[in-house]
C-alpha cells in the first residue's frame, strides 16, 4: 500500500472528488451484454469502466448430496485470469478469487434466487447442477460488483439444455428458462479515511481501509453481506453505507432490463 | 534493383511488406525477411535514403538506453530494488546505482525505497537478454513524493510533451501542476484536486487526438476555458 497515494487521494476527497473527476458516489459507465456465447446455457459480458469480465452459466446433471438428496447443485467458481492484471497469477485460486467466488454464490444462495427443490429430476439420484463460472478479462478494480452483476444477468438468461431422462444434449437448448424467484444485486461500498466511495478504480481499491459488500433483492431487502479490508467499523458507518449500497443497487437493478 | 512498395508516411500494418530487395537497410521497427523488409508494428513508414523505418502508433514501451522513464518499486532483493516500468521486462535498480550513500552490510533497503515508491529514473543498459538496469543518479532522477501517476500509451509521450515541451509547459502554466512525463507512458502529477482533473483531461485529449495538427493552441484553448 502506498501511504502517499492514500493521503492525497484522501486530499481530493475532501473537497468531493476522485482522480478522475468522478463523485465519490458515482460508478463509471456500466454495460450489460447477455447471451455472448454460443455453447454456455446462459452468459453475459459486464463492463464497468475499463473494468471487464465475462461469466457463463452451464448446467449439467450431477448426483445430489447426500444431505440433500432433493435439491440441485449450485456452484460459483471465480477465474482471476493474469492477463487482466499483473496482480494475477496462474494456479490455484487464490484468497481474493474464493472471497469473491463465495460473496457472489452468498447473495444468489441466500436471496432464493434459483429454487434448488425445483431441479430435482429423480430424488437421490439426478439433479442439475447449475455452475457459474466468471472469469476476468480486465481489471480497473471493483470486480466484486461487476461479478455479482454478469452472474445474474448470465442466470437471467439461461435456458435449459435438452435432457431425454438419461443423457443431456447441449446442442440444443429449449425455450425453457431457468426460472429466478430473486434477483440479488451486490454494491460494494469503501471507506478511505473517512470517506465513503463506491466502484473504485485499481488504484483507488489499493489504499482503502474497509469495505462493505451487500446484497439486496428487488424490494431492497439484505439477503447478504461481506466485510473486507483491515479498518474497523463503527455501527453508524455500517449504515451509511448500507443506505448507499441500496440506492446504487436501484440504479444497477435498471441495466438488468 | 529492389523496389518499395510503400509511400513515404503510410500508415502501415504488422507483417506488410515494404520493400524487397538488398537495396534497402531494415531499420527501427522492421525486420528483413529473406530479401523482404517487414513491419514489426502498426504504424508510420518514413524512407529516409536507404533505410527504411517506422515510427509506432501503438504497442507497448519498449526500454531504450537513455530513456527518463517513471518506475515503481515492485520488489527489495538482495542487491537492490526491483522497479516495474510499464514494459514486459522487469528492470532492476542496484544498490551502488540507487543512492550515493553508503549503505551498511544489512541494512534495511526500505529506508531508501520502498515496495508501492514510484521512482523517475533513467535506463541506464538493456542487455540482449533484456535485463534493464536502471539508475538514479543524474539531473532530475528522484524518488517521487506525495502526487498520482496514471499511465497513458508511451507512442503518445512525445505529442503530450508537445516541441521542446511547449505541450506540458502549457499544461503546467494553466492548471499550476507539477507534472513528470516518463518515455515509458507513466505521468506523475501533482497538485490542487480540481485542477488536476483538468490536467488529466487535457492529456486524454491529447492521447485521442495524437495525430491532429495544431494541437498545443486546441490544448491552450481547452486550458483557457477551464481554467477561470
Amino acid at each position: 500500500m502506498n501511504a502517499e497515494l492514500r493521503d492525497h487521494l484522501i486530499k481530493a476527497l475532501d473537497k468531493g472528488i476522485r482522480f478522475d473527476g468522478r463523485k465519490p458516489d458515482e460508478f463509471r459507465k456500466v454495460t450489460v451484454e447477455t447471451d455472448i456465447t454460443r455453447n454456455a446455457e446462459g452468459s453475459a459480458r459486464v463492463k464497468i469502466g475499463d473494468t471487464e469480465l465475462i461469466c457463463g452459466v452451464k448446467m449439467g446433471m450431477d448426483k445430489p448430496y447426500p444431505d440433500s438428496p432433493d435439491k440441485g447443485n449450485l456452484m460459483v467458481n471465480v477465474e482471476l485470469l493474469p492477463l487482466s492484471s499483473p496482480r494475477f497469477e496462474t494456479g490455484p485460486p487464490g484468497l481474493e478469487a474464493i472471497e469473491m467466488a463465495r460473496v457472489i454464490d452468498r447473495g444468489i444462495r441466500e436471496s432464493g434466487a434459483i429454487d434448488v427443490k425445483n431441479l430435482c429430476v429423480e430424488a437421490g439420484e439426478k439433479v442439475w447442477g447449475v455452475a457459474l463460472d466468471i472469469c476476468t478479462l480486465n481489471d480497473d478494480g471493483n470486480l466484486h460488483d461487476a461479478g455479482s452483476l454478469a452472474a445474474i444477468a448470465a442466470l437471467k438468461s439461461t435456458r435449459y439444455p435438452a435432457f431425454d431422462g438419461t443423457e443431456v444434449d447441449y446442442k440444443t437448448h429449449t425455450d425453457e428458462k431457468l426460472p429466478l424467484s430473486a434477483e440479488p444485486i451486490e454494491v460494494t461500498v469503501y471507506m478511505i479515511g473517512s470517506h465513503l466511495l463506491v466502484d473504485p478504480t485499481a488504484q483507488e481499491q489499493e489504499c482503502y481501509d474497509s469495505r462493505i459488500t451487500v446484497a439486496f433483492s428487488e424490494d431492497g431487502t439484505i439477503v447478504a453481506m461481506q466485510k473486507g479490508g483491515m479498518g474497523e467499523l463503527s455501527i453508524e458507518d455500517i449504515e451509511k453505507m448500507i443506505d448507499l449500497a441500496l440506492k446504487k443497487s436501484v440504479e444497477l437493478r435498471k441495466l438488468l432490463g | 534493383m529492389g523496389n518499395i512498395k510503400i509511400n513515404d508516411r503510410d500508415i502501415v500494418v504488422p507483417g506488410e511488406t515494404l520493400a524487397e530487395g538488398m537495396d534497402f537497410v531494415p531499420g527501427f521497427g522492421t525486420y528483413r525477411d529473406g530479401e523482404n523488409i517487414i513491419a514489426k508494428n502498426l504504424g508510420l513508414s518514413s524512407i529516409r535514403g536507404k533505410v527504411i523505418k517506422l515510427i509506432p502508433l501503438a504497442g507497448r514501451y519498449y526500454p531504450k538506453n537513455g530513456d527518463v522513464i517513471i518506475g515503481r518499486v515492485q520488489d527489495i532483493m538482495l542487491g537492490g530494488w526491483m522497479i516495474g516500468i510499464n514494459c514486459a521486462y522487469h528492470s532492476m535498480l542496484s544498490m551502488k546505482e540507487g543512492t550515493s550513500e553508503f549503505i551498511e552490510r544489512g541494512a534495511d533497503l526500505t529506508q531508501y525505497f520502498k515496495i508501492g515508491d514510484y521512482v523517475v529514473t533513467k535506463v541506464m543498459n538493456v542487455t540482449t537478454q533484456k535485463l534493464v538496469d536502471v539508475t538514479m543518479k543524474g539531473p532530475g532522477l528522484r524518488k517521487l513524493q506525495g502526487g498520482q501517476v496514471f499511465a497513458i500509451n508511451s507512442n503518445k509521450v512525445p505529442r503530450v510533451i508537445g516541441k521542446n515541451g511547449s505541450m506540458i509547459q502549457a499544461i503546467k502554466d494553466a492548471t499550476g501542476c507539477q507534472i513528470t512525463v516518463g518515455q515509458n507512458g507513466f505521468i506523475w502529477l501533482k497538485g490542487e484536486p480540481a485542477k488536476e482533473i483538468i490536467a488529466r483531461e487535457a492529456i486524454d485529449i491529447i492521447e485521442k487526438n495524437s495525430h491532429v495538427s495544431g494541437l498545443t493552441e486546441k490544448i491552450k484553448g481547452f486550458l483557457g476555458n477551464q481554467v477561470k
